[in-house]
């Protein structure tokens, strides 16, 4: 249930076009034209897919402070957490180099439609805030890190889908000449993000009581050392309420 | 202009206007829509790539005949990365409510594509000094556009710059809202940053007809 919750909040609510404008620079760049996009909309899904639970791993285990608790009691003092936007950049850039490099080899024809999208994707913001949201929303599992991950990826596809098949019908309207293509794409973008809004209340029906519960569920707070007694404890209270 | 040649002042006006990284390029747009409901996170995000393009421009620049040309993107994106981390640890100890309002932003300068795309078009085939100048010019630029964006929507959707009611207290009704002004609530969402920069570029492209797109 969490899981689902946190994949469509990650598609509609938390949409990473509409709500968070990453990835603005490849989405106004490659929506000319409907199967560029679904190119470059698929291989952002993929690379998303791999690179948030890896960084979140990496984060969980090495960047977090107490994070390198593993490694034995002496090292549980350190805070590595201000290295996290250098080795994010470097993972990703290093993930995407890599799964370059596999397609090529095992899978020409998806090598094909993907493969020139794919040094594109290493520099969309899109890839990088998908981890830093991971970071700073403090995701409590790896799963749950997938799923966001997967989640916001079909978010991007489907706001560069709906974008470029915009496009290509607006190319027959008059618009004003100083608003042609740029100009009209912001403002679309615009219209569609106030759309896009409406699915605010989707998860929660309004109901602000049911809203904290969620948030609780989704966004586990990590900064204690096991977050199972902080789920404990919910349930706990929750028992307690049932039975007052 | 004792300083700098006519050549090189160019590199520095161009960008403002006729060769705006947003509005023309269409670059670093990640970044600009975000953070520019207040006009003082404008301002510090402007002054932030201000200083990560400046240097890193130079940086770029300096190491250009080193750098082979197949790893050139890890490199570039390892100098905008350590710049991005001096920025973001000043900004925590200096300005801690504010390094929150732009949370992840900040990291975000780093995919920001005005600083690869400066790198790549200019710092790499050219001499530390121009590069310098370039990338002020065109972080300025994109300073321009932020801050203009920043300053509509706080002044409409707040009634503030700054911080500070420049246009009367909305509660006791002094000042323009003594004449039945409100304000709009709506610039304050996200969405009215694309649209803000949607008439921006309207408005501009109206001015030079030689920038419209057919």
């Amino acid at each position: 249930m969490e899981h689902i919750e946190l994949f469509f909040k990650s598609i509609f609510i938390d949409n990473m076009v509409f709500a968070t404008f990453l990835g603005m620079c490849s989405y106004l760049a490659v929506s000319k034209k409907v199967s560029t996009a679904v190119g470059l909309g698929a291989a952002v899904i993929f690379v998303l897919a791999i690179t948030v639970p890896l960084n979140w791993m990496l984060d969980q285990y090495i960047l977090q402070p107490g994070a390198l608790k593993w490694l034995g009691a002496e090292y549980a003092s350190y805070d590595l957490s201000f290295l996290s936007f250098i080795m994010f950049i470097a993972t990703i850039a290093t993930m995407v180099q890599l799964v370059e490099i596999i397609v090529e080899k095992f899978s020409p024809s998806l090598y094909n439609s993907l493969g020139i999208f794919l040094p594109l994707i290493a520099v969309n913001c899109a890839i990088l805030g998908g981890s830093l949201f991971m970071q700073s929303r403090e995701i409590a599992t790896l799963g749950l890190a997938t799923t966001y991950g997967v989640g916001s990826g079909i978010g991007w596809f489907l706001a560069i889908l709906a974008i470029a098949a915009i496009r290509e019908k607006i190319r027959y309207s008059s618009v004003p000449a100083p608003l042609r293509g740029l100009g009209i794409t912001f403002i679309i973008t615009g219209l569609m993000a106030i759309g896009f809004m409406s699915f605010g209340g989707m998860l929660t029906g309004g109901d602000e009581e049911e809203k904290s519960d969620t948030n609780e569920l989704s966004v586990m707070p990590v900064d204690e050392s096991n977050e199972l007694t902080i789920q404990a404890t919910a349930l706990e209270d929750k028992l307690t309420q049932v039975n007052q | 202009m004792g300083l700098l040649s006519k050549k090189d002042s160019k590199l520095i006006s161009d960008p403002l206007l006729d060769n705006n990284p947003i509005t023309i390029q269409v670059l670093g747009i990640c970044s600009a829509l975000a953070i520019t409901a207040e006009l003082q996170a404008s301002i510090v995000m402007s002054i932030s790539v201000l200083f990560v393009l400046g240097v890193g421009n130079v940086v770029i620049s300096l190491m250009r005949n080193i750098i082979p040309s197949k790893i050139r993107i890890i490199v570039q994106l390892v100098v905008v990365a350590a710049l991005v981390i001096i920025v973001d640890q000043v900004l925590k100890a200096y300005a801690y409510e504010l390094s929150k309002t732009l949370s992840v932003f900040v990291g975000l300068i780093i995919t920001n594509c005005i600083i690869m795309g400066r790198f790549e078009a200019f710092a790499l085939g050219n001499g530390p000094w121009r590069s310098f100048l370039d990338g002020i010019g065109n972080a300025a630029g994109y300073g321009f556009i932020l801050i203009l964006v920043g300053f509509f929507r706080e002044l409409l959707g707040s009634g503030t710059l700054l911080g500070y009611a420049v246009l009367g207290d909305p509660i006791e009704k002094t000042g323009l809202y003594a004449i039945g002004y409100e304000n709009n609530g709506f610039m304050l969402l996200s969405p009215m940053a694309l649209i803000v920069v949607g008439l921006i570029i309207w408005v501009q492209r109206s001015r030079n007809k030689a920038l419209i797109e057919d």
